[in-house]
């Protein structure tokens, strides 16, 4: 990158602490606003005796006010440390360690599956535009697009959990024969139960991913340098290939950015579902046991992907699309 | 079911049709309607829209019994579909069609009225942002970057299951306001290039205020953005109300929402499963609806892309 460039990615990186530095700071107050004591009562009746309650209140700090508690947040966030996490009587910082594998796995596993047959589809359906394959595809993709994700899963898990017994219905692996990963079993044991969680995000993700590409792929089809390719003769398949394609995949790096942050929010309630034990799973239930410091933590996370999402996916423009280094170079703002 | 039922859905029916087709006949004049009308999904999905909204509206004529009456709990749960029963019961038996018509009212309504809240926001503060620029868009828009970076189902979770009993108008103020910052941004981009053109600095030219110069001729030439946006946040909307209802924090119990009665089925769904697939299938219904008439009014208002 030029020098334009490198000033650009500083500003950038400065605006992105800053964002999630504001998400922090909004998500701290929202939740130490909220009625109700961590250890108060739920749901009317006491829960814990009223002075365990107080010493423990007092143990982690919550009787100061809110902007010191905030202060002596950041002070400790500065030092590295989430803070302890109430209802799992552990750090955050392991609480969170221990779910980022499976959140990543099957996050990884439903980008792959939503990009490979998402990008498939769409240049297959911008090739055969406004015939017979577009138009099932086009309804099927506009369908399973609208499905709530969650009632997808219920509608798998019925399926192929429940009727015909193909997949396990439900948690990360085996408890008996693999309640570690540790051999090749145990490796093809987590990606069995890895199926149907992946296929329900993977699936929906796909066909917006698919609608998206086969309307990017039409809109290069217009420009002028597809036309002046295929007058000069060369091959379809080359100009689909090598011309619409690649063109066309500029827009998808935007697309990869947003989805994301999807890795972890898409996730909450899939992961519910299938009791997957990741972050989204983690993050909720943090939520309801008003665990502070662990929602603060996954919050952070979360906008952190949002925002490195978008970073990189507008690198990546930038190198992939020289147009775009040249505005940055001339002092236009890079992407919107 | 009764035959008033029976009737009644039928003309709800034959008026959704009529409707887009009187719609059709009087849209063929213009180029925009024309455009719109080639989408066979857009026609389609708003006639689905109109029946629904009938529906929803209608509700006490279509609905055979009571929505929350639990009809007979020692020998009526989960009664399988029948005649009488057309969607089948739920646990508590509680007809499982008579909650879908009363849902379409919940449901449909927190859709357009939270889109309501977050279209509005979004309007404002892009046209604000877009239109005065310097600080002001400075500060906004830096505000819609930090919005954009909320994990949003996190906000709301933990503003409806912290405040216990959210009333309805608060659930929808709260899905409002967590919904509006995409549509700022597009706003804010039509502005940018609008407020440039001629006709605008005619009007400035001519005496007429800021407030008359963007809401009478900079915001309506920004429409398509906003109605695409507006289309397709009805959807989004509804789909976070389920998930909000299915994880139990959205609409109160033992008001029916679609999302809450996914949440109420799940628990048998492998024995009654037809109490969790209905209301799944009314709101996939209505969210392809709309997402079609989105396409067609994006291809209807954006001469620019090629109709596809």
């Amino acid at each position: 990158m030029t020098g334009g460039g490198a000033a650009w990615l500083a500003r950038r990186l400065v605006a992105s602490v800053a964002i999630i530095f504001a998400v922090v700071t909004f998500v701290f107050i929202l939740i130490h606003l909220a009625p109700g004591k961590p250890c108060g009562q739920v749901g009317g009746g006491e829960y814990v005796d009223r002075a365990v309650c107080d010493q423990l209140v007092k143990q982690f700090g919550l009787d100061k006010s809110i902007p010191e508690q905030y202060w002596l947040y950041l002070v400790a966030l500065a030092h590295g440390n989430f803070g302890y996490s109430f209802s799992l009587h552990r750090p955050v910082r392991d609480a969170i360690a221990d779910t980022i594998p499976f959140t990543l796995q099957l996050a990884g596993a439903a980008l792959v599956l939503d990009f490979l047959l998402g990008l498939g589809l769409g240049i297959y359906q911008a090739v055969r535009v406004n015939r017979l394959p577009d138009v099932v595809l086009g309804n099927v993709t506009l369908f399973i697009y609208s499905l709530p994700t969650f009632w997808l899963a219920l509608l798998l898990l019925l399926i192929f959990g429940e009727k015909l017994r193909w997949f396990p219905v439900g948690g990360p692996n085996d408890l008996i024969f693999c309640p570690a990963v540790d051999s090749l079993y145990c490796v093809a044991d987590r990606f069995w139960h890895l199926v149907l969680p992946a296929s329900t995000l993977g699936l929906v993700g796909a066909a917006g991913t698919a609608r998206f590409q086969r309307a990017a792929m039409l809109e290069v089809a217009t420009q002028d340098f597809v036309r002046t390719a295929r007058a000069k003769g060369v091959p379809e398949r080359r100009v689909v290939l090598r011309h619409q394609l690649r063109n066309a995949l500029l827009s998808f790096i935007t697309r990869f950015g947003l989805a994301f942050p999807f890795l972890l929010t898409g996730a909450v309630l899939i992961e519910t579902i299938y009791a997957w034990p990741g972050m989204g799973r983690l993050a909720f239930d943090a939520i309801l046991s008003r665990d502070y410091p662990l929602v603060t933590a996954t919050a952070l996370i979360a906008s952190t992907l949002v925002v490195a999402g978008n970073l990189l996916a507008d690198i990546l423009l930038g190198i992939a699309d020289p147009r775009l280094r040249v505005r940055a170079d001339i002092g236009l703002v890079l992407a919107t | 079911m009764t035959l008033g039922t029976w009737l009644t859905l039928f003309v709800a029916l034959v008026v959704a049709a009529e409707a887009v087709r009187a719609l059709r006949h009087r849209g063929l004049r213009s180029e925009r309607w024309r455009r719109f009308f080639r989408h066979r999904t857009a026609s389609w999905g708003l006639g689905i829209l109109a029946f629904l909204v009938i529906v929803a509206l209608a509700a006490p004529l279509i609905a055979p019994f009571d929505p929350n009456k639990q009809l007979d709990i020692l020998h009526l749960t989960n009664h399988a579909p029948s005649w009488t029963f057309l969607l089948g019961t739920d646990y508590l038996s509680r007809d499982v069609w008579s909650r879908a018509v009363y849902g379409a009212r919940v449901s449909l309504g927190i859709g357009a009225l939270g889109t309501l809240v977050a279209v509005s926001l979004g309007t404002l503060v892009g046209a604000a942002a877009g239109y005065y620029q310097r600080w002001i868009e400075a500060v906004l828009m830096r505000g819609v970057d930090v919005g954009l970076a909320l994990p949003r189902i996190f906000i709301l979770l933990m503003a409806v299951a912290l405040w216990d009993g959210l009333p309805f108008a608060a659930l929808v103020i709260a899905i409002g306001l967590t919904s509006w910052f995409g549509t700022s941004r597009l706003v804010r981009a039509e502005v940018l290039s609008l407020r440039q053109r001629d006709f605008v600095v005619a009007a400035h030219a001519l005496g007429a205020g800021t407030g008359r110069v963007i809401f009478r001729h900079v915001l309506p030439n920004a429409a398509a953005p906003i109605i695409v946006s507006a289309a397709l946040g009805v959807g989004n909307v509804l789909l976070l109300e389920a998930s909000l209802s299915f994880l139990g924090i959205g609409v109160k119990p033992p008001g029916a929402s679609w999302g809450n009665m996914i949440a109420d089925g799940a628990s048998s769904i492998y024995t009654a499963p037809w109490s969790t697939l209905f209301p799944g299938l009314a709101i996939s219904l209505v969210v392809m609806s709309l997402n079609a008439v989105a396409d067609g009014v994006r291809d209807a208002l954006d001469p620019r892309e090629e109709p596809a």
